[in-house]
C-alpha cells in the first residue's frame, strides 16, 4: 500500500467522521440532557435530505438547499418534541424507544406519501465538484474536502455554544438536575424544545451534505442512527467533545478497516476468500472498537454517567 | 398494508350470479411495498396488475401483500396465503435471501411459485422443484453478460466490487464465469454501504483498465455519483440493477453513457413489447423498468396457462407454464429444463431523452442464454 492511497484512506475517514459527527451531536445533546432515546433522529436526517432535494429541484441553489434542509428537520424536530416527546421525559426507556420507532413508521411511510417511493436527485454543486490536488499528487474529491471543514467549524461552534453561551449553561444545568434549575426560573420546557430543534437542525444538515454524494431515499436515516448510536456510546453519553472523538476514532477504524483487513488476509489467503473473511471482520470492527473502550471505561471516553 | 384488487369484487359479483361457475384461480403476491427497497416490488406489482387488467379475465383472484423486506415476514404471509386464502399461485418475491424462506416450503406444500425477480443459484440447481419457475432471470445471467461484453469491448484489467451477501458473491461468480482478463481487484464492500471514497481510491490506485460493480438501489446511486465525482474516468460496466428506470433519475448525468447489461429494454422491437411501454405510461404515468416487464410477464405466463388448464390439474397446469406461450414483452422466451429462462441479454448504454435518463440497446452480448445450474437439476 503507498503512503499517497494510505493519505486518501484516512481523509476519508476522517470526512466520515466528521458527517456522522453531525448526526451523533444532537443525539448525544438529547440523550444526555433529556435522557431521552430517540430512534427518529434518522428520520430527522432523511427529512433534511428530502427538503433538500426538493428546494434544489425547485431553485437549483445549493445553499437554499442546505438551508431548507435545516429548517425543515428543526422544525419536524419541535413538532414532534411538542406533540410527542415531551411526554416521554418521565417514561422509562422502553417507552421512548417504543414511541419514537412508531415515530420512525410515521415519518418513512409519510415521506414515501409525499414523494413517492423512487429516490429523489440531489447532487453536488458545480462550483464543488470535481477532484484538486493535494499536495504530494493526491486526487481528492473537493467536496468531500469541503464536508471536512463544514463539519470542524460546526464542532467549534457547539463547542463554544455549550461552553461560553448562556444557552450552553443552561443546557449544561439542565443536564446535572433539571429540577433545580426549573426552581431557578428557567423556562425548562422551552429549553428541551430548543435543543431538540437545534440536534434536528444537525441531523438535517447531515442528511443534505450526505445525500449530494449518496442517495435520497426513504429509509436513508436508519443506518446512520445505528453508527451514531456507537459513537456516543463510544465518547461518552451527554459529551459533545466525546462525540467528536468518537465519530472521528469509529470513521477512521471503519474506513482503514475495511481497507486494511482485506489487504493483510491477502498476504496468507487466496484472493477470493481474503477479500469474504476481510470485508467480515472490517464490519464488525466498530463495534469490537466500542465493545474496549466499554472494557476499558465503562462510561465512555469521556462520559461521567453509564 | 392491504391491497386487495378491483378483480376480487368482479370475481365475487361473477361468482354468486352463475352458481355452476368454477372457482376463481388465486393467486398470492408476496412483494415489497415499503421501506427502501419498494420501488422495486411496486414496479413487479404494477407491471403484474397492468397485465391482469388487461387480460380483463374476472375469474382470477389477486391478494396482494407487503413483506417489508424481512423474510419472517414473507414467511407468515405465505403461510397465511396458504392456509387461510387458500391460493393457488405465489409469486411476487423480490429479494433472493426472501425467496429462499419461502419458495422451498411453498412448493413442498403444491403450490405454485413463479419468480417475477430473484433467482439464487440453490433454486436452480439441486434445490429445483418441478413447481417452481423463475420468469426473469438466475441471479448469475446479468452478471455473466457483463463479463461477455467486457471480453469484447477489450477489457484486460477489471476492478469488481459487490456487496458480501449471496447475491454479491453470485455477482462476482458470474462476472468472472464469462470475464476473461485480470483482475485488478475484487472487493467485497458491507450490504447496505453508501460511502464509496475508500473502494474508489483502491480503484485509482489498482491500475485497473475497467471496473465492473454489482451494487443495486440506493448503494448503485451512491456509487456512482462519488464516481463521477472522484476524477477516476475508467470505463464502468454493471447489471441493469443499478441503472433501471427508477433509479436513472436520481443519480442524473453521473450515468451517462455506462454500459449494463439487461434481458429487457423498452426499445426490443416487438408488439408486445412496444403495447406494453405505451400502455404502462398511460397507467401510471412513468417509464416501466425491468422489474415492472419481469411482473408483466410472469402475469401473461400465469394468463395462458389458466386459459390452457385448470390450475387443480397440476400437472396439466405445469405443462402449460413449461410451454411458455405467451407474448414475452423480451421477445423470444422460453423455459430451460430446471424452468429458468433461456434468454437473449443485451447491452444497454444509458442515455438521456430530453430531460429523461433511460437506456438504449447496443447488441446482444449472450444469445440464447441458459444458467450454469441447470446441470445440477433432477427434472
Amino acid at each position: 500500500m503507498s503512503l499517497i492511497l494510505l493519505i486518501e484512506q484516512i481523509l476519508n475517514g476522517l470526512q466520515f467522521g466528521v458527517m456522522l459527527f453531525l448526526t451523533a451531536a444532537g443525539l448525544t445533546l438529547v440523550f444526555g440532557v433529556m435522557g431521552l432515546i430517540n430512534l427518529a433522529h434518522g428520520s430527522l436526517f432523511m427529512i433534511g435530505a428530502f427538503a433538500a432535494a426538493a428546494t434544489a429541484a425547485a431553485t437549483g441553489n445549493f445553499a437554499l438547499a442546505l438551508m431548507a434542509s435545516m429548517a425543515a428537520a428543526a422544525a419536524a424536530g419541535a413538532l414532534i418534541e411538542v406533540c410527542v416527546i415531551r411526554r416521554l421525559y418521565d417514561r422509562d426507556h422502553l417507552d421512548q424507544v417504543l414511541a419514537t420507532f412508531a415515530l420512525i413508521l410515521i415519518f418513512s411511510e409519510g415521506t414515501r406519501w409525499m414523494f413517492g417511493s423512487f429516490p429523489l436527485y440531489l447532487n453536488i454543486p458545480e462550483m464543488l465538484s470535481g477532484p484538486i490536488a493535494l499536495p504530494g499528487g493526491i486526487q481528492y474529491p473537493l467536496y468531500r474536502l469541503t464536508l471536512i471543514a463544514i463539519g470542524l467549524i460546526i464542532a467549534l461552534g457547539l463547542f463554544l455554544l455549550i461552553s461560553r453561551t448562556r444557552l450552553g449553561i443552561q443546557i449544561r444545568a439542565g443536564e446535572s438536575d433539571r429540577e433545580m434549575i426549573a426552581a431557578l426560573g428557567v423556562d425548562i420546557t422551552r429549553l428541551y424544545t430548543i435543543v431538540f430543534a437545534l440536534g434536528a437542525a444537525l441531523a438535517g444538515l447531515a442528511g443534505a451534505l450526505i445525500g449530494a454524494i449518496q442517495s435520497v431515499q426513504v429509509g436513508m436515516g436508519e443506518p446512520v442512527l445505528i453508527l451514531a448510536f456507537v459513537v456516543i456510546v463510544i465518547g461518552g453519553i451527554g459529551s459533545i467533545k466525546g462525540a467528536l472523538i468518537g465519530s472521528l476514532l469509529v470513521g477512521v477504524t471503519n474506513t482503514l478497516g475495511a481497507v486494511l483487513l482485506p489487504a493483510t488476509f491477502k498476504l496468507i489467503m487466496e484472493p477470493a476468500t481474503a477479500a469474504t473473511v476481510g470485508s467480515s471482520l472490517a464490519s464488525m470492527l466498530i463495534y469490537i472498537l466500542m465493545a474496549i473502550v466499554l472494557i476499558v471505561k465503562p462510561t465512555g471516553l469521556f462520559g461521567v454517567r453509564v | 398494508m392491504k391491497f386487495k384488487s378491483i378483480l376480487l369484487a368482479a370475481s365475487v359479483a361473477a361468482l354468486s350470479a352463475t352458481t355452476a361457475m368454477a372457482e376463481p384461480v388465486k393467486i398470492g403476491m408476496i412483494t415489497t411495498l415499503s421501506g427502501g427497497g419498494a420501488g422495486l416490488g411496486i414496479d413487479v406489482r404494477d407491471g403484474f396488475m397492468l397485465a391482469m387488467k388487461q387480460s380483463d379475465n374476472s375469474d382470477i383472484e389477486v391478494v396482494i401483500e407487503d413483506d417489508q423486506r424481512k423474510p419472517d415476514i414473507a414467511v407468515q404471509l405465505a403461510d397465511r396465503m396458504i392456509q387461510s386464502d387458500k391460493v393457488d399461485i405465489l409469486t411476487g418475491i423480490i429479494w433472493s435471501n426472501l425467496a429462499m424462506a419461502v419458495v422451498p416450503a411453498a412448493t413442498a406444500q403444491g403450490k405454485f411459485y413463479l419468480s417475477p425477480n430473484a433467482g439464487p443459484s440453490a433454486l436452480a440447481g439441486k434445490g429445483c422443484h418441478k413447481n417452481y419457475f423463475n420468469v426473469a432471470w438466475q441471479n448469475d445471467n446479468l452478471h455473466e453478460a457483463a463479463g461477455a461484453y467486457a471480453n469484447s469491448a477489450g477489457h484486460k484489467n477489471s476492478f469488481i466490487l459487490a456487496p458480501n451477501y449471496p447475491a454479491g458473491h453470485d455477482a462476482l461468480t458470474g462476472y468472472k464465469r464469462q470475464y476473461g482478463g485480470e483482475l485488478a481487484g475484487e472487493t467485497y464492500t458491507k450490504l447496505g454501504q453508501k460511502d464509496y471514497a475508500s473502494e474508489i481510491a483502491q480503484i485509482r490506485a489498482s491500475g485497473a483498465d475497467s471496473v465492473f460493480f454489482f451494487l443495486p438501489g440506493g448503494m448503485g446511486i451512491s456509487f456512482l455519483k462519488q464516481y463521477a465525482d472522484s476524477g477516476v474516468n475508467l470505463p464502468v460496466v454493471g447489471p441493469a440493477f443499478s441503472f433501471d428506470q427508477g433509479i436513472l433519475q436520481a443519480v442524473g448525468g453521473a450515468a451517462m453513457g455506462v454500459k449494463n447489461t439487461s434481458q429487457w429494454n423498452k426499445d426490443i422491437d416487438n408488439a408486445a413489447n412496444a403495447a406494453f411501454v405505451e400502455s404502462f405510461q398511460a397507467e401510471y404515468g412513468r417509464l416501466p423498468s425491468l422489474y415492472a416487464s419481469q411482473g408483466f410477464d410472469t402475469a401473461n405466463l400465469i394468463l395462458s396457462a389458466i386459459a390452457k388448464a385448470d390450475v387443480n390439474d397440476q400437472d396439466a397446469f405445469r405443462s402449460a407454464l413449461e410451454a411458455a406461450e405467451f407474448a414475452s414483452v423480451r421477445g423470444d422466451f422460453k423455459f430451460g429444463s430446471n424452468h429458468h429462462p433461456i434468454q437473449d441479454i443485451y447491452v444497454r448504454e444509458v442515455i438521456q431523452e430530453g430531460e429523461v435518463f433511460t437506456n438504449k440497446i447496443l447488441g446482444v452480448a449472450l444469445e440464447d442464454h441458459a444458467d450454469a445450474y441447470a446441470g445440477d437439476c433432477n427434472l
